[in-house]
């Protein structure tokens, strides 16, 4: 378990990067309606490490980040692309405790 | 073995013919060879009243065909030799052919007048008559200027057009009691009479010109009522006779009037020779128009390629706007069938006239004349030969009649599309006009189905929705205004009160520059941070690797040595990867997000400001050297440059907007590729507005000519506030131009005659604008919340992103991509 930030260093509806000790990078979320989320901060389809950059909304009513580089959308609470389902990106788990965010890995 | 297919001419309708084969020649079997009279590539023959517009040639061209089409400009064919299945060309060229087309087309009839041959007699068919036309009317001294159009049909009303473009007033002559009388009726032209007699057109109708004599340095008219005209020149559009002395000087039969006659697969007596187009007899006729001789010209492409396609009935439908007047004539205009009735709607206050012409038992569309508004031409053509589908004045009125329009309609005339071919591909998923342009071909001819194809899109069900995103069902126009117009400030009040959701990519950062051109402080200030693409969340282009591209703005690309340096001061310092851009300035590549703030610190320090490159807004204003060097220079264009960068740098509008001021005509600028485009005159300024070079590269339009600094920037301000207000998102000002009803005339009536009477408050909105800019880049630097947000890691602000790396390539820094993606299943 790692913790990266206060929930207050996270905007709402904008993604930020973390570095975990592993070298890892983490995107984490904070959306309009609280929720927090964490996925690998690398797009798959670019492959660079750009996820936390881009804008967050909903689709069909499921919380989502769109890639900044090229626009597909990964659904936060799966990690799965919208437009192409074989393709994900990984998910951490990640909690609020104390108004900070935990991520474990 | 490959074999040969000569082409002798190179206009439309070979043109076509060219196409036409090489699309359907997968396997290469012709090798294929055009010879071409005119030293230019072919252009729109049927366009070349526009010409006069701008003089642009090159706006008139048809598309190049692929390389392996031979094309010899200027060196037409001068013999055939049938027995070798050989041609000579002009220079001495002598080629065998397995397959010869000739698509000569026509040459204009001047009648035998005395007097017809004086200098100042002029013919109007090609771009070099036209400039012959523009340098005679050039030398014309100042004073009362006239011109006599000989021929009031639809060429005699085009020249009409280019005369008075060119200033000069026009007189037209017809034999016939009234204009256009091959397409319209008496009380058609009537009305366009009066129509046309309202531009300072002067017709004289139902009497010839008899003669034709100079007098000084102008000419005098002689027309067989007794009147005489001062003139200073003469155009002859009195109809066209076909080139067909090839042909006979070849021994192939011709027509009683001419033309080489073929059978209804445009082949002639001889198996190796076809002719097609205005050359070309078939069934006893030849066709002045573009359509049959492009319906021939697919009739010999399939034939060509083992096919047995025959030429029908020639579809003679025409619908043009004539010095402004919609016209349009199709199927039995003149009630000629036996028994034909006629339904007319004869309003003179509006000014229309509409007729349809109805069989005898008024059961089936026969034909029609509209003059004065042709909207509902693409409805009724279709139609023909078919049951009316509601009463007939219902029809005229624009009752809806797409629904009962048969599959094997011909919705499309110039590309022979039917309806059947349209609704197949609509089944297949074409979703809007340009996806339907593009799968069938059907409205990328004369554009008159466009309507019909909305109509059919909307018929199947297919709902053009013009809905912004699934959050906004309004289209970015009605946001715009919802936005201008309550004083909503924030997205998430605009998606609670107008919208549902939470919103996406889509509606953010379109509502985020909505906020942005309607005055609303920084674009990171607040809860406006979270909409930004990342481009403007950081004010800097995302890369590849995920570093950004700085842009600082060099207003007009004029830049004194100092700041040069301190810019390759701040390249070397961060190792940045650096390129001159297309709009004069200077790109540096590889910036961290972490060292933005201390890039931009150095920058703002030396006096740069944001370049905005990474938004869509204003890019850059590209200009010549101008007056205050170049030799050839009018104007100061490095002067107007700056100052209309500085004037609308910062405006945030539906899509980037690039702009380029030249000194000269010669404009090396290279104005008329963007959106704004300024070129000096003598005199003062030519605007140009609508162009772009990218995927679908267009030239800007003129809007107006000659205007001082103070109306240009005047009508500039105008232009691109009303864009920013009523463009599509994503959508740049030439397919804005496109898209608006009306085109360019509209757009002149809305932003230079003020028609909407919203020119006012335009110019206001604008000066709202260029009152409150500032610098973005300073505007974080000062603000220390949002200087925060420029690290890579929430929990190692300093720490670089250790995925991006380096290499060197020609003696800079260019990215390694990470060689494995991390995706987990």
């Amino acid at each position: 378990m790692t913790v990266v930030c206060a929930l207050s260093d996270l905007l709402p509806d904008r993604g930020a990067a973390a570095l975990l000790p592993s070298g890892e990078q983490v995107a984490l979320f904070r959306t309009g309606a609280g929720e927090v989320f964490a996925l690998s901060n690398i797009d798959p389809f670019s492959r660079a490490a750009v996820l936390s950059r881009g804008i967050v909304g909903d689709l069909d009513g499921v919380p989502v980040v769109a890639s900044p580089m090229h626009k597909q959308h990964f659904d936060l609470r799966t990690g799965t692309c919208v437009e192409d389902r074989a393709v994900s990106v990984r998910v951490y788990r990640v909690r609020v405790e104390a108004g900070q965010v935990v991520v474990a890995a | 073995m490959q074999k040969t297919l000569v082409v002798v001419g190179n206009g439309m309708v070979g043109h076509r013919l060219v196409a036409a084969v090489r699309e359907r020649d997968r396997a290469g079997e012709w090798r294929v060879v055009v010879f071409g009279e005119e030293a230019r590539p072919a252009y729109d023959r049927v366009a070349l009243t526009s010409y006069v517009d701008d003089w642009d040639a090159g706006r008139l061209a048809l598309a190049e065909h692929d390389r392996d089409v031979e094309v010899r400009l200027g060196d037409p064919v001068v013999s055939i030799d049938r027995a070798a299945c050989t041609v000579t060309s002009a220079s001495g060229a002598v080629l065998g052919y397995d397959a010869l087309v000739l698509a000569t087309g026509s040459y204009p009839f001047v009648p035998p007048v005395p007097g017809h041959d004086l200098p100042g007699c002029h013919v109007y068919r090609t771009i070099d008559d036209l400039d012959g036309i523009r340098d005679y009317a050039s030398r014309i001294r100042r004073g009362r200027r006239a011109a006599l159009v000989v021929g009031g049909g639809l060429l005699g009303l085009e020249a009409a057009k280019a005369l008075r473009d060119l200033g000069l007033s026009p007189h037209v002559v017809e034999l016939a009691p009234w204009l256009m009388p091959l397409q319209v009726d008496a009380g058609g032209g009537a009305l366009l009479r009066r129509l046309i007699t309202d531009l300072d057109v002067t017709v004289h109708a139902g009497t010839g010109t008899k003669a034709i004599e100079r007098d000084g340095e102008r000419l005098v008219a002689k027309l067989g009522n007794g009147t005489e005209l001062d003139v200073d020149l003469v155009v002859f559009a009195a109809g066209v006779r076909p080139r067909d002395s090839l042909a006979a000087a070849a021994g192939l039969a011709l027509g009683e009037r001419g033309g080489v006659v073929v059978d209804s697969a445009c082949r002639t007596d001889d198996p190796h020779v076809w002719a097609v187009g205005e050359c070309a007899c078939v069934g006893g006729r030849v066709h002045g128009l573009v359509a049959p001789g492009y319906a021939m010209a697919e009739v010999v492409a399939d034939r060509l390629l083992g096919g047995t396609a025959t030429f029908a009935e020639a579809d003679t439908a025409t619908k043009l706007k004539l010095l402004g007047v919609d016209v349009a004539s199709f199927g039995d205009a003149h009630a000629r069938a036996e028994g034909a009735l006629e339904v007319v709607l004869n309003d003179a206050v509006s000014g229309s006239y509409k007729k349809l012409v109805l069989s005898d038992d008024a059961s089936t569309l026969l034909g029609g004349v509209l003059v004065g508004d042709a909207s509902a031409y693409a409805a009724l053509r279709p139609l023909v030969g078919r049951p009316v589908p509601v009463d007939p004045v219902g029809l005229l009125a624009g009752a809806e009649p797409a629904g009962t329009l048969p599959a094997d309609a011909q919705v499309c005339s110039c590309h022979a599309v039917t309806r059947a071919a349209v609704d197949g591909a609509i089944a297949e998923g074409c979703a809007d006009v340009p996806a339907l342009k593009a799968c069938t071909k059907a409205g990328t001819g004369c554009g008159s189905c466009v309507p019909m194809l909305k109509r059919l899109l909307g018929e199947a069900g297919v709902v053009q929705s013009k809905a912004l995103c699934e959050h906004f069902t309004q289209s970015r126009v009605e946001l715009f205004e919802i936005v201008r117009t309550t004083g909503v400030r924030t997205f998430s009040d605009l998606v609670a009160r107008h919208g549902t959701g939470r919103g996406c990519d889509v509606c953010k950062p379109a509502v985020a520059s909505m906020l942005a051109s309607t005055g609303g402080g920084h674009v990171l200030d607040g809860e406006q941070a979270a909409l930004q693409d990342t481009n403007d969340h950081f004010l800097a282009n995302l890369q590849r690797n995920g570093t950004y591209s700085v842009v600082p703005r060099i207003p007009g690309g004029e830049i004194t040595p100092h700041r040069l340096m301190v810019i390759a001061q701040v390249a070397q310092d961060y190792g940045l990867y650096t390129k001159i851009t297309g709009g004069q300035r200077i790109d540096l590549f590889g910036a961290r997000v972490e060292d933005l703030p201390a890039i931009w610190r150095r920058l703002v320090d030396a006096g740069f400001e944001s370049g905005h490159a990474y938004g869509k807004a204003l890019r850059t204003v590209k200009s010549c050297v101008g007056s205050t060097w170049c030799r050839y220079g009018v104007q100061d264009s490095v002067r107007m440059a700056i100052e209309l960068e500085l004037r609308y740098r910062g405006l945030r509008s539906p899509h980037k907007i690039k702009a380029g001021v030249s000194g000269c005509a010669r404009e090396c600028a290279e104005a008329r590729g963007k959106d704004f485009g300024v070129i000096a005159t003598e005199h003062g300024w030519n605007l140009y507005v609508a162009g772009n070079g990218g995927f679908t590269p267009r030239h800007a339009q003129l809007l107006v000519s000659d205007v001082d600094s103070a109306t240009l920037v005047r009508l500039i301000d105008r232009f691109l506030m009303f864009y920013v207000r009523t463009a599509d998102r994503l959508q740049r000002t030439s397919a804005w131009l496109e898209s608006l009803d009306g085109g360019l005339d509209h757009l002149r009536e809305v932003i230079v005659d003020d028609t909407l009477g919203v020119c006012a408050d335009l110019e206001a909105a604008m000066a709202r604008h260029v009152e409150s800019y500032s610098d973005e880049w300073r505007g974080v630097l000062d603000d220390p919340d949002k200087l925060a947000r420029f690290t890579s890691f929430v929990n190692a602000p300093g720490a670089p992103d250790p995925t991006v790396t380096f290499r060197e390539e020609r003696g800079q820094r260019v990215p390694v991509l990470l060689g494995v993606p991390e995706v987990v299943g």
